[in-house]
């Protein structure tokens, strides 16, 4: 039986962490060295982990998909990262960043968790400062604010339009350090294809390496998944090409479980769609809404130049509705307002499937000079894609599939309901909750690595004997070593007419149509039956090219499409068993007029966790729920008005 | 409405590191200008596999510039035409109907080619390892307002930090000299005061390991400044040697 513990440590809100801390094992340095730690993925989170790890003194292995560390997705973040330093001396705090974040999670995530990240946030500016990350400066020398979605405070530090490129370059080079002082055994273009679990414990993984096709297995104390999210299930989204689910669906199905897996944040700001061969979308940092407005024309079908239509004919759709956080409200609600102006019929371009954010009234009060300061690359990068030029023309925006709060279920020290099984960043569930603000993915992903799990991984290892070995030729490891050959076999020997990009291209028009931006409880039920057939015809009628013994990136896309095949399922599952709106949860059912969401606290107030059976062949989810408590803040109905 | 174009291309093939390789021709029919480079080659790819052939293998992850994954030399200029632009932001709007394009992947010794259009670039992580960071241990950092830096100076270390590891330096370097790429992290370090105490070790480390990777010298052509997507300045350059005289001659 499955007991879903989170392990929140009592006593007052601002005193959890540091008595967890207190009263948490410890292994000693000398100890250290003989415990061998697994972190797959390098970006933010793993890489901050295994960087961290590494130099207390632990043997770390260190493995990620790419050909370096340095090119995990964590690098394409834009905006910032929040932290409450209060430099702006604008009122923030420690609690407010707290409260801002579980209110823009509408109340889905942990009290406790979500302290402990606003809490550490002020460590990890210090700690990006000393290595050197190159944040935006006054000129008075000083770290620069700006102030970004959801937040009545300016809180977020950035380094121009690139400051995840900087915070990663950090952990990396941190990293790096560690590979060359021994620390790290770092292993590129590897794959995570199973974790081996031995009496109950995660004690190994199983990966292909993607340059020879050979699966290796490797055996640790423990094992951390900084994978990230599964935002490519919907195939067009804003994640890199290779942004996958296979460690983390892998893992669920060895027992861990998956958490809120419906819970996807649709990002306001991306240039929109512009044809079926496109294969991603592109996102402008949401730090754009600061000085663009959005809008568009009142008049259905007005296909006038934008600038040629006049301020009384243009519908300024957020500042109307929402006066207090005008164009800066969360962006569950940016992005459902896009949509709801389209569906009546006033979104612009071709397709009718777009909305303008407007420069021209901040660039006529700060000069083009200053706009193009704050966001030249992001303009440059604008007009390159669209081929418009935004400083004289408003920019065409859509909303895209972004970020994925949901995750493998973890406890407050960030480990699955398999001991010894870690999860971070966006690979687990544990501080968004419904919907996550912006700035604190990268927030999230560096407090995870750089100072979560490095306390609390010797908690859990003070309980494993140091020096554990079952070795890699243990039954658990051949057997997971045969699975992952087996299903690569399986798909190189279907030989089938269709492509995998094509099957994962309507796999991704099923989700988006009906598990996107807006739910029906019908429309999920067509949604599954759907995934279904299109699943089964995949195992059938799928080409899969080349070797298994050589560089195959087809093969690689081919594993991880058949896992997006059983993860959509389950996130159709877990939208239907919401019967409620909250965050980015709409389901049209529960929704006011206006279209505002209508959460409902009494039964709905858990994390959905799903444990995965296979029941002779049939996959099938087991729902367990964690009731989630409200015991410092009084849960609201959210308003931006 | 966009229409159609007809794109002739001539790209490299190569099974393995030790394989003989070649060059293959396809024309496509149906490229439209929306599309990026990178798009394109799905669409080639797309058909190579419905005519049951293998698809081509090329380098890439974000396709929006940052991550350095995508380095193809496209008609002898490493990421193409556009400047300061990554060959997966070039779209296909800076073509014309009827061209031919010769798509090859970086040639340099210190990147041995992994199959076709992919090639191994650990050495640029080596470079990294043997100095390209601030010695400092996750917790041990004072309050990040402790030190204020010049508004210039952090502005121009971001300059150099910019860099992406895409390597482009080092395809355009008649040399292959990876001496952009190196300094450009010697110079973003080197101009914040957290970066400047191992400025000496930093930069006889890291230009001793581009040297022990094969990589060759800098004899000032400027042709990786010219494809550099990030735009980074071969100023970079000139402090490196600077500072590794320095270092050298202090011992």
């Amino acid at each position: 039986m499955i007991s879903l513990n989170a392990k929140i440590p009592d006593g007052p809100l601002e005193k959890k962490w540091s008595r967890h801390k207190k009263e948490m094992k410890l292994v000693a340095p000398n100890n250290r060295r003989k415990y061998e730690i697994i972190i797959v993925g390098t970006g933010l989170a793993g890489g901050a982990a295994a960087a961290s790890m590494a130099e207390m003194g632990y043997n770390v292995k260190s493995f990620c998909i790419q050909d370096s560390a340095r090119r995990a997705h964590s690098i394409a973040a834009q905006g910032g990262i929040n932290a409450s330093k209060n430099y702006p001396n604008d009122g923030d705090s420690v609690w407010r960043l707290f409260y801002d974040t579980i209110k823009g999670g509408d109340y889905r995530s942990r009290e406790a968790n979500v302290y402990r990240l606003a809490e550490v946030s002020n460590n990890i500016i210090d700690q990006a400062v000393a290595q050197g990350v190159p944040f935006a400066r006054e000129y008075s020398g000083l770290l620069a604010n700006r102030s970004f979605g959801g937040a009545q405070v300016s809180r977020t530090f950035y380094a121009r339009g690139q400051t995840g490129q900087q915070l990663l370059l950090g952990a990396y080079q941190a990293m790096m350090r560690q590979v060359e002082l021994g620390g790290i055994k770092y292993y590129t273009r590897h794959e995570m294809l199973e974790v081996v679990i031995i009496d109950g414990r995660a004690r190994g993984i199983i990966t292909r390496n993607l340059v020879t096709g050979e699966i290796c297995q490797h055996e640790a104390d423990a094992v951390i998944l900084a994978t990230g999210g599964y935002g490519n299930v919907f195939y067009l989204s804003t994640n890199a090409k290779n942004s996958n689910v296979t460690a983390a669906w892998r893992a669920h199905k060895k027992g861990a479980l998956f958490a809120n897996p419906s819970f996807v944040q649709v990002h306001p700001t991306c240039i929109p769609v512009s044809g079926d061969y496109q294969s991603k979308l592109t996102l402008m940092s949401e730090s754009l809404r600061n000085d663009g407005r959005v809008w568009v024309p009142c008049k259905k079908g007005d296909d006038r130049h934008p600038n040629d239509i006049p301020e009384d004919e243009r519908l300024y759709y957020l500042e109307e509705k929402y006066p207090s956080f005008g164009n800066l409200v969360p962006r569950d609600v940016a992005s459902r307002n896009a949509k709801l102006v389209c569906d009546r019929g006033l979104g612009i371009g071709e397709t009718g499937l777009a909305v303008y954010l407007d420069f021209r009234d901040a660039i006529a009060r700060d000069g083009k000079d200053m706009i193009s300061a704050k966001y030249g690359n992001l303009f440059d990068m604008y007009a390159n894609i669209a081929g418009e030029d935004p400083y004289t023309r408003p920019m065409r925006i859509f909303p895209a599939v972004h970020y994925t709060m949901g995750g493998l279920w973890v406890d407050y020290n960030l480990m699955t309901n398999i001991p010894g099984l870690f999860a971070a960043g966006e690979a687990n569930f544990s501080d968004h909750g419904a919907n996550r603000l912006g700035a604190s993915a990268l927030m999230q992903g560096l407090s995870d690595g750089y100072f979560v799990l490095p306390s609390t991984i010797g908690n859990y290892l003070a309980d494993v004997k140091p020096g554990t070995r079952y070795g890699t030729d243990h039954e658990a490891f051949d057997s997971a070593a045969k699975k992952a050959q087996e299903t690569i076999d399986r798909l190189l020997n279907i030989n089938g007419k269709r492509t995998i990009i094509d099957f994962h291209r309507t796999l991704g028009r099923i989700v988006w149509d009906k598990i996107g931006i807006s739910r029906t409880k019908e429309g999920l039920e067509e949604a599954i039956s759907d995934i279904r057939s299109l699943r089964e015809e995949f195992w059938t009628n799928v080409y899969v090219p080349g070797e298994k013994n050589n560089y195959n990136k087809y093969l690689e896309f081919a594993g991880r499409v058949a896992d997006f095949f059983e993860l959509a399922e389950l996130m159709a599952m877990d939208a239907l068993d919401r019967d409620e709106s909250c965050g980015c949860h709409l389901r049209e059912e529960f929704q006011t007029e206006e279209g505002e969401a209508i959460r409902n606290d009494k039964d709905y107030s858990y994390v959905s966790a799903w444990e995965f059976k296979d029941r002779n062949g049939v996959l099938e989810e087991e729902l367990h729920k964690e009731e989630l408590n409200f015991e410092f803040v009084e849960l609201k109905q959210r308003s931006y008005k | 409405m966009s229409t159609n174009m007809t794109i002739h291309l001539r790209y490299w093939r190569q099974t393995g590191p030790t394989a003989r390789g070649y060059f293959e021709n396809r024309t496509l029919s149906t490229v439209n200008e929306h599309m990026s480079f990178l798009e394109m080659l799905d669409v080639l790819n797309e058909e190579l596999q419905l005519d049951g052939t293998e698809p081509l293998e090329f380098d890439y992850d974000c396709r929006e510039g940052i991550c350095g994954s995508c380095n193809l030399v496209i008609n002898g200029q490493a990421h193409g035409p556009k400047k300061g632009t990554a060959c997966c932001q070039l779209h296909m709007r800076n073509y014309s109907d009827g061209d031919h394009i010769t798509i090859e992947p970086p040639r340099a010794s210190a990147f041995p080619v992994i199959k076709d259009l992919v090639v191994d670039r650990s050495a640029f992580d080596r470079i990294i390892e043997a100095g390209g960071y601030v010695s400092v241990k996750t917790g041990s950092a004072q309050e990040a307002n402790a030190i204020p830096i010049q508004k210039n100076d952090a502005d121009l270390a971001f300059d150099y930090a910019a860099c992406i590891g895409c390597g482009a330096c080092v395809a355009a370097c008649p040399n292959a000299s990876a001496s952009l790429f190196t300094s450009a992290k010697i110079s973003h370090l080197s101009h914040l005061p957290q970066g400047n105490v191992e400025r000496s070790n930093r930069v006889v480390a890291m230009v001793e390991q581009m040297q022990e990777e094969g990589f060759g010298d800098c004899s000032n052509f400027g042709e990786c400044e010219a494809v550099c997507p990030k735009e980074i300045s071969i100023a970079a350059i000139a402090d490196t040697r600077r500072d590794y005289v320095r270092a050298v001659i202090q011992g």
